[in-house]
């Protein structure tokens, strides 16, 4: 079966035919549409408070022997990381593999770190798929690698690759794996990382990723093309597509499993060829190892480590022409949109100057004129923690001005942990908590999160109350307000808590008009 | 390489401009070429520029359009004339709402498919039954009738 199919819903296609039993994650650009999809063809997929609790409930269920996804973004990694490193180690029964979503050249996210850095620094072997059908193939090569070796996978796509459609033909649409069989089997040995059976498993992964290598020497994740031998490009991914169209004249070598890398198969590349450059997007993560290994290659130029490449970028790189990239008309950025719910909030935050400790979401805009109240913005859940900082060491007068904002899903991703931090931790002038409650995960697309009373599918649930969670963790004032219809209320409400000592929070409630749209149209409202 | 051609749609988030590039990925498709369509998503919906390309031939590489090598650029939103513009070749077709009765449009939001009948003009190797089936599988029922209108005065028929 052929059909037109994105990166994201070619691997929610190939999770459904592997026989994946559970998808978790988070949502983040651009990874965000892999889980829905996966729904809809009928897997089993769940939003997740955040990546941490999705990795280990996919731990859980690939400890029982069955197959589980895991999607985010990449910075959703960093939350991740923790189980990630571990379960490096102890590896599951059932196939575990885990999307992390690159965004080189930032299209929306807060750095562009090199997440295939990850497989290096944990140990784990990874894929990187160059266009959907890859995206689809790959899948399943993951989910087989997983199985083979007790292994976690790591599935590195970038933005191009997510969001770009290809044509993919769906190998097993018609013959889909059954999900394997769930059971538990006691084995402390394997699956209890205690230091003395730690150091097991530790040389059990370095041993098996030295298999793995002898695996990928064989080749069938490599395209070789022979081509010039005045010059060979060694890539992998999304740059594997602009090499073709950029240096059609050379050999190329494309690598498709990236860690852990086919060195014998690299060395005897290099030495056909008079000049070996490696072309990547973002750090010169292939040109680090390959030289390690004692392999002399030439790597790009530094000006190409910034922002994604393309046929133009790399026709400069391949010809060492340095000179400034034509910058381009800068286009309309993104803004809040008419009618949003944070728009009156952040008018009274600058009528108020106060100085705003922001958060991930669509409110990160709020830094943008005509609000300009937004003063920092650092990562999921800082918003609170950057604030009670700035509230310690602040004169009091300014530090009376601070005030953290964050949405609701940003809330229950990790900024619960900061209100504990707040009331345990009190500063001498209290703190203010601005939750925007637009009761959706607007930025990625209006996801479900767990205070919206809707699972991912927008059937049912239980929908957590974030006015009972600050009220158990013990702050001292809690108040909800719809900062539209009540302006002058909230800007007199924040006033006064901005005076006191108290550690308040307050709830400013009212549904994003995109979301209100959205299920009106599925008919769930 | 030579073979490819390649197409760009650019507006404002909430134009449309993904609805142009999916219809024709999708007549591409139909047609059994080789076909990629690329764009960013992600704060598109807060109504900052969006655009959108697609690529197709025998066999198509790189999902993105080289600067300068764009065969046609439909524009949405005369402020993106400028932004979009250098992706074009210099030879290159420019299809704006100026090129299109936009006065007999049932609703502005119908302007991408207006635009799209514009487009599908200068594909003749694409029929347009192609299109207009594309069409009608990339909307609800109830908007087939006054999207095959407003794509055929696009068509300039």
């Amino acid at each position: 079966m052929k059909l037109l199919a994105s990166g994201n819903e070619a691997v929610a296609m190939a999770a459904y035919d592997c026989g994946v039993t559970l998808g978790c994650g988070y949502p983040g650009t651009p990874s965000s549409e892999i889980l829905d999809e996966f729904s809809k063809h009928g897997g089993n997929a769940e939003w997740a408070p955040n990546e941490k609790c999705a990795m280990e409930v996919a731990i859980g269920a690939a400890y029982t022997g069955a197959r589980a996804l895991v999607t985010m973004k990449h910075v959703g990694l960093n939350v991740a990381a923790d189980p990630f490193f571990t379960i490096a180690y102890s590896g599951t029964p059932g196939g575990l593999v885990v999307i992390s979503a690159d965004d080189p050249g930032m299209a929306s996210s807060q750095n562009e770190q090199d997440n295939r850095r990850y497989a290096v620094a944990a140990g784990v072997p990874m894929f990187e798929p160059s266009d959907s059908q890859e995206c689809y193939d790959f899948l399943c090569e993951a989910f087989e690698l997983a199985d083979k070796f007790r292994s976690p996978v790591l599935f590195r796509m970038t933005t191009r690759v997510c969001h770009s459609q290809c044509i993919v033909e769906r190998r097993f649409a018609d013959k889909p794996m059954a999900k394997k069989a769930a059971a538990f089997t006691r084995d402390p040995k394997a699956n209890v990382m205690v230091p003395a059976f730690a150091k097991l498993a530790h040389k059990r992964m370095r041993a098996d990723l030295h298999t793995m290598q002898q695996l990928n020497e064989k080749g069938s994740y490599t395209i070789e093309k022979s081509g010039s031998a005045d010059l060979g490009i060694i890539t992998s991914g999304i740059s594997y597509q602009h090499v073709l169209d950029a240096a059609p004249e050379a050999s190329v070598l494309k690598l498709g499993m990236t860690y852990p890398l086919p060195m014998d198969t690299i060395r005897a590349f290099a030495a056909k060829v008079k000049r070996c450059l490696i072309v990547e997007e973002g750090d010169p993560a292939l040109f680090e190892q390959i030289m390690a290994a004692g392999i002399t290659v030439e790597n790009k130029p530094e000006a190409f480590r910034f922002g994604e490449l393309n046929v133009s970028r790399v026709r400069k790189l391949i010809a060492g022409d340095l000179s400034p990239e034509p910058a381009g008309a800068p286009g309309k950025p993104p803004q809040l949109c008419p009618g949003c719910p944070h728009r009156k909030t952040f008018e009274v935050l600058r009528d108020l100057g106060c100085i705003v400790s922001g958060d991930i979401g669509c409110y990160t805009l709020g830094v943008m004129p005509p609000f300009s109240a937004i003063d920092s913005c650092v990562c999921m859940g800082a918003s609170v923690t950057v604030g009670l900082g700035m509230r310690h060491t602040l004169p009091e007068a300014e530090a009376r001005k601070v005030v953290s904002v964050i949405g609701d899903s940003t809330f229950l991703h990790t900024g619960i942990n900061g209100i504990v931090e707040m009331v345990y931790n009190r500063p001498a002038t209290g703190h203010v908590v601005l939750i925007l409650d637009n009761r959706i995960t607007a930025m990625t697309g209006c996801q479900e999160n767990p205070a919206t009373g809707r699972k991912l599918d927008h059937s049912p649930a239980y929908a957590v109350s974030l006015e009972n969670i600050v009220k158990g963790i013990g702050v001292d004032n809690v108040d909800i307000i719809d900062t539209t219809t009540e302006t002058e209320k909230f800007a007199e409400l924040l006033k006064l808590r901005l005076a006191s000592n108290d550690c308040s929070v307050i709830i400013a409630r009212r549904p994003c008009i995109l979301a209100v749209a959205k299920m009106a149209k599925m008919g769930k409202n | 390489m030579s073979n490819i051609t390649n197409i760009i749609a650019a507006g404002l988030g909430g134009q449309g401009v993904l609805k142009i590039t999916d219809i024709l990925a999708d007549v591409i498709f139909r047609a059994g070429l080789d076909v990629k369509k690329s764009e960013v998503h992600g704060m598109s919906q807060r109504g900052g520029s969006v655009s959108s390309e697609v690529r197709f031939g025998d066999k198509v590489n790189s999902p993105m359009v080289p600067a300068g090598e764009g065969d046609i650029l439909v524009v949405l939103d005369a402020s993106q004339l400028e932004v979009a513009r250098p992706v074009l070749k210099e030879d290159g077709i420019l299809i704006t709402p100026a090129d299109v009765p936009t006065d007999k449009l049932s609703n502005p939001k119908a302007l991408n498919v207006m635009l799209l009948g514009a487009l599908s003009a200068k594909l003749p190797q694409f029929p347009a039954d192609l299109f207009l089936a594309a069409l009608k599988a990339a909307f609800p029922e109830k908007l087939h009738e006054a999207n095959e209108a407003m794509f055929k005065l696009g068509r300039g028929e």
